[in-house]
């Protein structure tokens, strides 16, 4: 193991979608309370950046490999299907129309209980997306189709964001 | 004053020796230094029994100077040259500083950070907090009769990048080894969390004389992860004493015009002493002699109560923002632990009752418990045993990114990331042909530049032309533990590289600190050069001390020729070490630093491998 490791490797867990948080949490403090630079402030610059390398590419795994889609992402991409949201934004029709759907929804919601109905759709869709996701990574091992999954999942996850952000402004 | 001590040529400090290590709180009113003396973090008293030290620097002349009680005494004779609360200025440019007008100080502005005009010259807030520190670190010297081996000073959580290099900045200037900056709630959540052996999730509300925060964090088994930090970095006991102020000066009827700078400090320090009272009484007597009238009443909790309502309330919009952050609710909180002088006001424990629903954690010193929580962190960075194995997982306070087209802020660093961490994007050019590009860095959660606050600017030169958008230059931001930022730009194409450490704007360069250091009254007492040869010999014995241990654990993992070369110019440093000036001692400690670096390297992996192989075999 080392630097290039990939995340699931340096986790020591089945590279796979399906993880358990609790395992991946305490295996992360473990690994930090190996590598982090504070373990060895007293050891010299040398030893400071290495650690430092080290506690930064263990970050990057935990953060990958904590959340869903990231992870899902990568899966992909380690299995040779890069997502490449910015340049590959074909969506099927049905998508498409919902998504109008929950944004005409946002434009009209006025009060905070509108927004958590909207939050909740989103959820729901969400997790209905992921467990494709899932079926398609761990089972069918259908690259192709869960990396288009993921990408209809990327506008869902933003459209979250946007409808968090509204209830944090409606909350100040 | 405990001059620095240099051991006899030849004779190595013994290496079992205890390293003494200390914590600091620089604090917005006051500051502390604390340490770990036989197993237990305590506060340090001067040579009259008191541990606070109020952080307040008079500049007499050009020469002399006096820090703490004595210049608190002289706030009203002397407010020009009475400089309080400079924590508020760190960092900071003239914009960035509310009520200036309320401010008794002649401020001048700088690119980066104001200056203070004084009898005593043109300082920096760096320099007047580095005279506190540089008090308290005598201080240290005086009680354990020997040098300090480093120093862990605590910044609010809130502090962005530009106010934490100040405060690095200004320790290095009082002549610190700074092992860490740590943030103020998470130390009080070590010296907590050690206390009551807790367990769980914990909301810290730290109110201090000039700052807010709140974090939570997740405590197990000795780990202190930071799950999400917020607050409001000029928020605090001040605006408090201000907002009293406020009212008086309204009952009163009078203009804050009318007022010298006499009356008003005269008036700050009444209504902070009203407050205080206010702590423990419902009705305290308000009096205060002006130049012109003088201002007597009795003073009601309740009426304090509602003129600070509206601060107490931004708190707490904080702490939902951190709730919301951290995505937990109020439910999930196991305790909440308040920090810092001003949550000794009863309105404040009241509002964070309810808001939480149960009674705060106050069982510790709220002046103290940041000082000791630094101190058994100081005590652990410095490789001392402690039994207790720490570990803190901070996060970074504030988004960090990069100015776009239309002065848009593109994130790369997004808030409560954990840190250290290194995130990067590719941008493009925009017209055909263009061989540099300005990079603007910045820090805040607002989607325009001019919201946030500017870090740094620096370019990228010598992209080879090509047309717009074909060029692919990854910027990169590394957030050190200390949650200090470094950028790193590159074109992915031709390669071409361009770096730099964020060091504010107002730039203190080496340099500045080292001529600032030449000019410092609390350093000036001391011979420069053998100063420089005795850190010389120490961060030598430092980094001997080290590749000794690291052989003793693991030489195993080297080739006999590699061993060879290692010893080699161990032999060569230890040599100089004894015969050499600062500088030939420097070039061979670095000479052995660069010669150990594939070894630490090699350690590390080794160290990451047995902890992957432990946990396979427990899978198994």
């Amino acid at each position: 193991m080392n630097l290039q490791s990939n995340d699931f490797e340096l986790f020591g867990v089945p590279v796979q979608f399906s993880q358990d948080r609790l395992a991946l949490d305490a295996r992360w403090k473990e690994l930090q309370h190996q590598a982090h630079p504070d373990k060895f402030a007293a050891q010299g610059a040398s030893a400071q950046r290495v650690a430092m390398q080290w506690s930064v590419r263990i970050n990057e795994a935990y953060q990958r490999l904590k959340h869903p889609l990231k992870r899902a992402s990568y899966l992909c991409e380690l299995n040779g299907v890069p997502i490449h949201a910015e340049t590959n934004t074909a969506m099927p029709p049905a998508f498409l129309m919902q998504q109008m759907e929950w944004r005409e929804a946002l434009d009209e919601a006025k009060t905070i209980d509108d927004l958590d109905q909207i939050a909740a759709m989103s959820r729901q869709t969400m997790h209905e997306q992921l467990s494709k996701v899932e079926q398609l990574l761990d089972i069918d091992h259908n690259f192709t189709a869960a990396a288009q999954q993921v990408r209809g999942l990327m506008f869902t996850e933003r459209f979250a964001s946007e409808v968090d952000a509204r209830i944090d402004q409606l909350g100040q | 004053m405990a001059l620095l001590q240099i051991s006899e040529p030849g004779q190595a400090p013994d290496p079992h020796q205890r390293r003494i290590a200390v914590g600091i709180d620089l604090g917005t009113t006051h500051s502390l230094v604390a340490s770990v003396r036989s197993g237990v973090a305590e506060c340090l008293p001067d040579n009259e029994g008191r541990v606070i030290l109020p952080s307040v620097v008079r500049y007499l002349d050009a020469e002399r100077r006096q820090i703490g009680f004595d210049a608190l005494a002289a706030q009203v004779e002397d407010p020009r040259n009475t400089i309080s609360s400079v924590k508020r200025l760190m960092g900071r440019g003239i914009d960035d500083i509310g009520n200036r007008s309320q401010l008794p100080y002649q401020l001048n502005d700088k690119p980066g950070m104001v200056t203070l005009l004084t009898v005593a010259g043109e300082k920096s807030p760096v320099e007047v907090s580095a005279e506190i520190l540089a008090t308290l670190r005598f201080r240290a010297e005086d009680t354990f009769d020997d040098d300090i081996y480093g120093a862990v000073i605590t910044v609010p959580a809130y502090f962005d990048d530009a106010q934490r290099q100040a405060t690095k900045d200004a320790a290095q200037l009082a002549g610190l080894n700074v092992l860490r900056l740590i943030n103020e709630p998470t130390a009080a959540a070590i010296a907590y969390g050690l206390d009551n052996a807790s367990e769980g999730v914990y909301a810290i509300y730290d109110l201090g004389g000039g700052t807010f925060d709140i974090s939570i964090l997740r405590l197990s088994q000795g780990v202190f992860e930071v799950v999400a930090t917020g607050g409001d970095s000029a928020l605090g006991g001040d605006d408090y004493d201000r907002a009293l102020v406020d009212w008086i000066l309204a009952k009163a009827g009078l203009a804050v015009e009318t007022l010298t700078p006499s009356d008003q400090a005269a008036l700050h320090s009444a209504a902070r002493a009203c407050k205080e009272a206010l702590s423990v009484a419902e009705v305290v007597p308000f009096s205060c002699r002006l130049a012109k009238a003088s201002v007597t009443f009795e003073m009601k909790a309740a009426d304090f109560e509602a003129a600070t309502a509206h601060l107490t309330q931004r708190t707490l919009t904080a702490v939902r923002k951190a709730l919301r952050d951290a995505q937990l609710g109020k439910e999930a909180i196991d305790g909440v632990v308040l920090v810092g002088g001003s949550t000794r006001m009863p309105q404040v424990r009241k509002a964070v009752g309810s808001f939480f629903g149960r009674e705060p954690l106050t069982n510790l010193n709220p002046d103290e418990v940041v000082a000791l929580g630094a101190a058994i962190s100081a005590n652990q960075l410095a490789g001392n045993n402690t039994g207790a194995d720490l570990l803190l997982l901070d996060v970074i306070p504030l988004s960090l990114g990069i100015e776009t087209m239309g002065g848009l802020v593109e994130r790369i660093v997004p808030r409560n990331q954990t840190i250290p961490t290194a995130m990067a994007q590719d941008f493009t050019t925009y017209q055909d042909g263009q061989t540099a590009l300005a990079l603007h860095v910045v820090q805040g959660e607002r989607d325009l530049v001019a919201d946030c606050r500017s870090l740094a600017r620096f370019e990228l030169r010598g992209i080879p032309p090509m047309a717009a958008g074909a060029a692919r230059i990854r910027v990169t931001f590394t957030v050190d533990a200390d949650g200090l930022l470094s950028v790193n730009a590159r074109e992915e194409g031709s390669g071409v590289e361009s770096r730099i450490d964020v060091k504010p704007s107002y730039g203190l360069s080496d340099d500045d600190i080292a001529r600032m250091l030449q000019e410092s009254f609390s350093t000036a007492q001391q011979d420069m050069q053998a100063r420089a040869l005795a850190e010389a010999r120490l961060d030598a014995d430092r980094m001997l001390l080290a590749t000794r241990s690291a052989l003793a654990a693991d030489a195993s993992l080297l080739s006999a020729s590699e061993q060879a070369d290692i010893d080699q110019l161990m032999v060569a440093l230890a040599d100089i070490r004894s015969t050499g000036d600062a500088a030939t001692i420097e070039a061979a400690t670095q000479a052995l630093a660069k010669g150990t670096e594939a070894f630490a390297a090699e350690r590390m992996n080794h160290g990451i491998q047995q902890a992957l192989a432990g946990k396979n075999i427990a899978a198994l």
